[in-house]
């Protein structure tokens, strides 16, 4: 690029001008000091449980939309909850990061089975996930079930099976899988929530 | 809405006054450093309120991660190992922008309304008008803002202004599950650090205290330190922190004059013109010029 001497002198005295006028309060942009608004607004707020560890501290999920029909929402923050007794709105390192967690790219989100002598992992449905399981736990249950024990006292126990229920369940649901489990013959039954 | 909870006390690079009339409640964030038990639990809910990410770094062979301020970790733990009266403490600070009442980086940062104190305490950047060049890096007593790479803007905590606008304590103490990082009104904190400091003394830290440095007016993050007589044992928390001499000089005494010699020599070069007009070639030096030119 060439310059030449008057060229130069013009844009010196251009820049000067323009940064006196700036500096006389003249600026073009008269910035909106604005804080960043309060991403929350009208989010939609679901309690639940922090799956982690026994605490079972209680979060606010919080998405996007209101719940309408044509609108699934994203998880946009996590955060603890106040009413909760538990942790009265605190969180520890990993349940403070919960959201990470929940949108992680390496989250398993659908049933898997690893084969008898297989060493890899192959995607099957729901439905075959829970039939799957279900003749397990009949032909386990079949094999080891106890009606009696050595007195002949009725005792209806399934030894071999044990039952680890959410931490995130309602009290309603807990009353559920007990009465399942113990109808079953399950003895060895322990919540998430306790561990 | 932020507008109508926030009012500005004063911007960046500003002159003009802002309005001063309506009074609102100052806030202030207290860290219990003696109650504090590096779970880095404020590291993560600031980063997830906050929506930045900071890279997965490597392990140093200390607790501290990240090592330092980034401009995606806004607060960081800082672990020292002293000695003290013949044992072994492990001192947890949490760093971060205080907030200062005099800050350092408003002072030095010359884009307007770039960084902006707000009537309740907090001095957040807004990055839009930011240009990048790092003065406020140099103006802070506590080494807090940070540059980042990708867009050549600072950054820093804010105190969750978005949160505090909505009358929400900032994400970092929401979380804490010990309860070190309490938030509310500046008066009420001064009191609640009181308690904290009575129970201090009465289990043998008689030099404990609360750091609310005066050198920068005050700030608007305290800590309630066991040893308040030795603030450097705290990863060199500054002893008595004051905006710099050079930026004060420079913002302050420097600047008019400048501004003063400045106008004066666009006026003097605008009665140069006036009076002796452009100065011009005449057509015969020209001629002649080019002649030795072309020889």
């Amino acid at each position: 690029m060439k310059v030449t001497r008057r060229q130069f002198f013009k844009v010196c005295s251009a820049g000067l001008g323009g940064s006196s006028i700036a500096m006389m309060g003249f600026s073009p942009t008269a910035a909106l000091a604005e804080v960043r608004t309060f991403k929350l607004a009208r989010a939609t707020e679901t309690r639940n449980i922090c799956p982690y560890c026994s605490v079972s501290c209680g979060v606010l999920i919080y998405t996007t939309g209101d719940r309408s029909k044509n609108t699934p929402g994203e998880i946009i923050h996590i955060e603890g909850d106040p009413d909760n007794p538990v942790n009265r709105g605190t969180l520890c390192p990993k349940g403070a990061g919960l959201r990470d967690m929940v949108q992680s790219k390496d989250r398993l989100k659908w049933p898997e089975v690893r084969e008898a002598g297989s060493n890899e992992w192959k995607r099957i449905s729901w439905n075959e996930a829970i039939e799957r399981i279900a003749k397990h736990m009949k032909a386990d249950r079949d094999k080891n079930f106890v009606a009696q024990n050595k007195d002949g006292v009725t005792v209806n126990r399934w030894p071999t099976l044990g039952a680890l229920a959410s931490s995130a369940a309602s009290n309603e649901a807990g009353y559920l899988t007990v009465k399942f489990l113990r109808a079953l013959g399950v003895t060895q039954l322990d919540t998430q929530a306790r561990i | 809405m932020a507008l109508q909870s926030l009012d500005i006390k004063q911007r960046s690079a500003t002159t003009t006054p802002s309005p001063q009339a309506r009074q609102t409640v100052e806030i202030a964030k207290l860290i219990d450093v003696s109650a504090c038990i590096g779970c880095k639990a404020c590291q993560v809910a600031c980063m997830e309120w906050n929506d930045v990410r900071d890279e997965v770094g490597s392990c140093a062979g200390v607790y501290d991660n990240p090592m330092d301020l980034t401009e995606n970790s806004w607060t960081v733990m800082r672990y020292s190992e002293v000695e003290q009266n013949g044992k072994l403490e492990w001192l947890i600070r949490k760093d971060g922008c205080m907030h200062c009442t005099d800050p350092g980086c408003l002072k030095a940062c010359p884009a307007p309304g770039a960084i902006i104190q707000y009537s309740n305490g907090i001095v957040d950047f807004h990055q839009e008008n930011c240009i990048g060049c790092g003065y406020c890096v140099t103006g802070c007593p506590f080494n807090v803002p940070r540059i980042s790479k990708k867009d050549n803007k600072a950054y820093k905590c804010t105190l969750c202004s978005d949160r505090v606008a909505v009358n929400q304590a900032p994400a970092c103490a929401k979380a804490c599950p010990t309860g070190a990082i309490q938030f509310g009104s500046k008066e009420d904190m001064k009191d609640y650090a009181a308690t904290r400091v009575a129970d201090l003394k009465e289990r043998g830290y008689d030099k404990a205290g609360l750091y609310d440095p005066q050198g920068v007016g005050g700030t608007h993050v305290m800590y309630v330190l066991h040893h308040a007589d030795k603030p450097a044992l705290y990863s060199n928390l500054p002893e008595n922190p004051g905006v710099s001499p050079m930026v004060s000089l420079w913002k302050g005494a420097a600047k008019p004059i400048a501004a003063a010699a400045l106008g004066l020599v666009a006026l003097s070069s605008l009665f140069h013109y006036v009076m002796k007009g452009p100065n011009e070639v005449s057509k015969e030096i020209e001629k002649e010029v080019e002649k030795e030119d072309a020889q």
